[in-house]
């Protein structure tokens, strides 16, 4: 595969080389060491490790959200490392979805308006009704006008979902979407999740601590200290190999 | 796909509208809208009041304007007039003699046309001393009316018959009051009024008699606006036309006072509404960095945001603008309905200035107040949605400051048009924070040593004061300052007008005599001392023509105040005196030593900066054909409304003694004594009484007015006071509340968290409060001595009021709203989206 830095045909989502260092009250503390990878068009990638191991630094950076110290990112064909912060906005604007463990939701609006959200921030035509039917696809119409309050933890999760969705992403982040769920619970939103993923052929980026939930992925890259250790093939089970094969 | 601009507008309002709808703009629009309404609504009423003040000023020329002349005047300008929407009205006034039967006495005649006066109304009574009542009538054609002073010099009632003239005319009633009675000495002769139709025959109009001819006008204030500078280019040399800035410097002085009250009153609340929604600008950005961060995150720009946000507080403005000029305006009716009895007479219809007024303000406080933390809110970093603890960068106070006092500084010079007020209160003010949150610092730094004293509601109480340094300091400051300006309005309102009118106490002079000659003065002090009437002063008075100022001739002089040169070019009053009256205060130069005699003069200070004069400079008389040259060696303030003799310039002994003098007094005459004026007036029958009750009571009436006018205005005041204690409460409402929640899920009882609210809240009131009264008492001083030239003694009221009215308000309006979190179930608290 051509590793070459101004091309990333194939590849929905890139990095070379990330590092990211902050300064503390001991000095500069490194969170992310020099972490490569490559995640393929419609393809479900987990990161999975403990806290502190630098996945939700990672997700961040992946999504433009923050800037790497050092290193390239591409999203797409697009360098956002090359970006400012107005570009990267514009781009996840057009291919990003998110998902988050504590939905952040806006508690002023409504289950639709949550919805609407982003397609508005895009200055769609329509947006309710693109909205209204996202809604219908998490089973969660009939209680669009419900405001973040009135809802259990499940039902925000699919309103986030829907959210994510509606703006038909290249990319999917979740941050540990199941994280503030029973396990019943989560196990209804992440078959959700992937079932929408895999209608809309959306690429997956899971971050997670749940390694059941990391083996539904096509791969599982484990994080320790700043650093990708190992990956494996997802869908419980497969063959182990090092960061540098994971990234070509 | 919408463009940018479609998408920002789109954006903002529906964001708007979803804010609004869900109540997280409640706060930021209340405080807005108490604000503008507040503001608007004092200058409503102010307008109203303002406009009353002036019309009853107005009353005193019995017109808006008038035109004097001694050649009768060109019928044109009454046709200009009425072309201009006008209305006009003719008096004519003379000296004449006037009999009845044996008796006569000179009188000072004046026909009047229909409609006399335009401004103000007559009073009269069928007969002598019995009811009084006001009238919109002139004398018919054959009557005439006399005032009291007229009739007791005939011996008549009405029903007699009398000459004028060549006319027979029958007193139909007695003329008790006009509002156009002066007393500045040019009407010495008592009043008959008759109809302007019987001028003709009475045949006193003839060359070389002294007629006045006058025609007064009155209409609404832009067609007199329209008129004036139309009638001034016409003008001939004879004719003056005066307005009602011209009026007597009682009524002037009252004005400015009354003036100065009501700006004070606009400034506090401009201070407290921008107070409280910059609170409600910080809690407003602080709740909403997730969305901003979320939004980021779903790809909106900076500039879109900040776009977005511009234009939804563009949009609060100008809704609170419009709508809070229109609570204004119900609210100024509904005082103005509540106080119907005390004003007496109906006010006239606001203008429409208060409603620009309400948009530039909720513009600047929006822009000066709330614009600094939307604009930082947007900067919220997009990682935000990952990691809560990132908050966009700190505000630079540098800016937010700057902001805020440009607005302020901007706002209040165009509200109050005076640049060294608004700098010196706004210093105040300024200092009052400083120094506030000085103490607010060392209060919250000093509680540690507090803490273990008392009870585990009392250590939580101040343990939260502690935590919420910073918040705890800008609340306090907050409180300080609301309660600070509520008891400044409420002490130097009280303290200040008392004072005030203890300048005209109830036994003021209320008779001015005048024309007293130099060999009656013995004899009269004598008679009044046999009717136990107060020996008083008399004062002598020279009447000259001023010629000259430093040997230039003034009729070839320019004088840059036109009220100077109107000053130059009539006759003055001349007094002479060795000792400076009490009521008189020497603010350039000095007086001269009671021993000292010589060609001194001291000056009234307004006088002399309309006559451009100065220390040194001399100015020459003509009197009685002879020249008299003086040097300016002090000027002088005076007290007019003391209703003491005073005069613009008062010589030192030795120059005015050789030249004919009268001498004029003023006393006090109890009603029940009124007969000994009439006694006395027939004693000395040269002797001019003038009654300054009328003109007293005038005074009065628009002093009551202007007080009226702060009390009103300190009830809006009150309400924006309120205002920012409620919004400091609701700035760290979602922490408490969640905070409450915690504290009862591990299992501390209602009264226990009820407990420690209370200790922060009056805790908070308690130094607040005491910081108020100090500041209240500083500023109190200052205003007095300093602005109102009054006296000012140190309230003990004050000082108990300012503690314990800010343990109260922020102890009950700390527990409303920590009342509503104790009654929510936990839970709810705890569950967040």
């Amino acid at each position: 595969m051509d590793t070459s830095e101004t091309e990333n045909s194939g590849s929905a989502l890139k990095a070379r080389q990330l590092s990211k260092q902050v300064s503390s009250p001991e000095g500069v503390l490194t969170i992310l060491d020099n972490v490569s990878l490559e995640v393929r068009q419609g393809e479900s990638i987990a990161i999975v490790g403990a806290s502190g191991a630098g996945k939700s630094t990672l997700l961040g950076l992946l999504a433009g959200l923050d800037v790497p110290s050092r290193g390239k990112i591409w999203l797409g064909d697009d360098e956002i490392t090359a970006l400012d912060e107005d570009g990267r906005a514009a781009l996840r604007a057009n291919n990003v979805g998110f998902v988050f463990q504590s939905f952040h939701l806006i508690s002023s609006l409504t289950a639709l308006e949550n919805v609407m959200l982003p397609l508005e921030l895009a200055g769609v035509e329509h947006a309710a009704e693109a909205a209204r039917q996202a809604l219908r696809t998490v089973g969660l119409e009939p209680r669009r006008r419900h405001y973040p309050h009135q809802l259990s933890g499940g039902e925000k999760q699919r309103v986030a979902i829907a959210r994510a969705f509606v703006v038909e992403p290249e990319v999917l982040f979740a941050d540990e979407p199941t994280g503030n769920l029973d396990k019943r619970t989560g196990e209804t939103v992440i078959d959700l999740l992937f079932r929408m993923n895999r209608e809309t052929r959306t690429t997956l980026v899971l971050v997670t601590h749940d390694l059941d939930l990391a083996a539904r992925c096509d791969r599982v890259l484990y994080m320790d200290a700043g650093q990708i250790e190992r990956e494996t093939n997802g869908h419980n089970g497969g063959t182990e190999s090092s960061p540098q094969e994971a990234a070509q | 796909m919408k463009t940018d601009a479609r998408t920002t507008v789109w954006l903002a309002v529906k964001l708007l509208a979803r804010d609004w709808r869900a109540g997280e703009l409640t706060v930021l629009v209340t405080a807005l809208l108490v604000a503008v309404t507040a503001l608007t609504g004092v200058a409503f009423l102010t307008d109203r009041v303002g406009q009353a003040v002036e019309m009853r000023a107005a009353e005193s020329l019995a017109a808006d304007l008038r035109l004097s002349s001694n050649q009768p005047i060109d019928p044109d300008y009454a046709g200009l007039a009425a072309r201009s929407g006008l209305e006009t009205a003719r008096v004519t006034s003379m000296p004449s003699v006037v009999f009845s039967g044996e008796a006569n006495t000179l009188a000072a005649v004046r026909a009047v046309t229909a409609g006399y006066p335009l401004r103000g109304y007559l009073k009269t009574s069928n007969r002598l001393l019995s009811d009084v009542t006001q009238t919109d009538e002139v004398p018919g054609p054959g009557e005439a009316w006399a005032s009291t002073r007229l009739m007791a010099r005939l011996g008549v009632d009405t029903g007699a018959a009398l000459e004028v003239g060549g006319a027979q005319l029958t007193l139909t009633r007695v003329l008790d009051f006009r509002p156009d009675e002066g007393w500045s000495f040019v009407d010495l002769a008592p009043t008959l009024l008759i109809n302007d139709a019987d001028l003709e025959s009475t045949q006193l109009i003839q060359p070389g008699s002294r007629v006045s001819h006058q025609l007064l006008f009155a209409g609404s204030r832009s067609a007199v606006d329209r008129l004036k500078p139309l009638l001034q280019e016409q003008l001939k040399d004879s004719e003056n036309l005066r307005d009602i800035g011209d009026t007597s410097p009682q009524i002037r002085s009252s004005m400015d006072r009354s003036g100065r009250f009501l700006n004070l009153a606009s400034l506090v609340s401009v201070l407290l509404a921008a107070v409280a929604v910059a609170m409600a600008a910080r809690r407003y950005s602080h709740r909403h960095r997730d969305r901003i961060a979320l939004m980021k995150c779903m790809g909106a720009s900076q500039r879109l945001i900040f776009r977005s946000s511009l234009l939804q507080l563009l949009m609060l403005a100008l809704a609170g603008g419009v709508i809070g000029a229109f609570f204004g305006y119900l609210s100024q009716w509904g005082l103005a309905w509540l106080m119907r009895d005390f004003i007496g007479q109906a006010l006239p219809a606001p203008g429409l200035q208060p409603v620009v007024l309400g948009l530039v303000t909720a513009l600047s406080i929006m822009g000066g107040f709330a614009l600094p933390d939307l604009a930082q809110m947007g900067k919220t970093p997009p990682l935000r949605v990952l990691r809560q603890d990132l908050d966009p960068p700190p505000l630079r106070y540098g800016i937010s400051w700057l902001a805020g006092v440009a607005a302020v500084l901007g706002l209040l010079l165009w509200i109050m048009r005076d640049t060294r007020l608004v700098l010196s209160i706004f210093a105040g003010a300024s200092a009052t924070f400083v120094a506030l949150g000085a103490a607010g610092w060392l209060l919250v730094k000093s509680l540690r040593g507090f803490r273990g004293a008392a009870g585990i509601a009392w250590r939580y109480g101040l343990a939260n004061l502690s935590r919420r340094g910073k918040e705890s300091v800008a609340q306090i400051v907050a409180f300080g300052l609301g309660l600070m300006v509520l008891l400044l309005l409420s002490t130097v309102r009280t303290q200040l007008m008392d004072t005030w009118r203890q300048s005209l106490p109830e036994n003021a002079p209320n008779q001015f005599l005048i024309n007293i000659q130099p060999h009656e003065v013995d004899a009269m002090a004598a008679f009044l001392a046999e009717r136990q009437i107060e020996a008083p002063a008399f004062v002598p008075l020279v009447r000259a023509r001023m010629t000259a100022i430093n040997g230039e001739d003034v009729t070839q002089m320019t004088f840059e105040d036109p009220q100077g040169e109107r000053w130059a070019r009539r006759d003055s009053n001349l007094s002479w005196t060795s000792t400076l009256q009490a009521d008189n205060r020497v603010v350039g130069g000095e007086f001269w030593q009671p021993e000292f005699i010589g060609s001194e003069v001291s000056v009234e200070q307004d006088f002399g900066q309309e006559l451009g004069l100065s220390l040194g400079d001399s100015v020459a008389f003509d009197i009685a054909g002879e020249n008299v040259t003086a040097t300016v060696t002090s000027f002088r303030t005076v007290e007019w409304d003391s209703f003491s003799p005073n005069f613009f310039m008062v010589f030192s002994p030795g120059v005015l003694e050789p030249f004919p003098a009268t001498y004029i007094t003023s006393l006090y005459v109890e009603e029940s004594g009124r007969d000994a004026v009439l006694d006395l007036m027939r004693n000395f029958p040269s002797v001019t009484a003038i009654d300054l009750d009328a003109v007293l009571s005038q005074v009065r009436d628009v002093m009551d007015k202007a007080a009226l006018a702060v009390q009103a205005v300190f009830i809006f005041t009150l309400l924006a006071g309120v205002t920012v204690l409620w919004a400091a409460v609701q700035a760290t409402r979602d922490e408490r509340r969640y905070e409450s929640a915690m504290l009862r899920t591990f299992g501390a009882s209602k009264k226990r968290v009820l407990g420690g609210a209370a200790t922060e809240f009056v805790a908070i009131g308690l130094l607040a409060g005491l910081l108020a009264s100090a500041g209240a008492t500083l500023a109190g001083y200052l205003l007095a001595t300093r602005l109102f030239e009054l006296d000012y003694t140190v309230s003990v009221t004050l000082w108990l009021a300012g503690p314990l009215a800010g343990m109260l308000f922020v102890g009950v309006s700390g527990m409303a709203a920590t009342w509503r979190v104790i009654t929510h179930a936990p839970v709810s608290v705890l569950r967040t989206a």
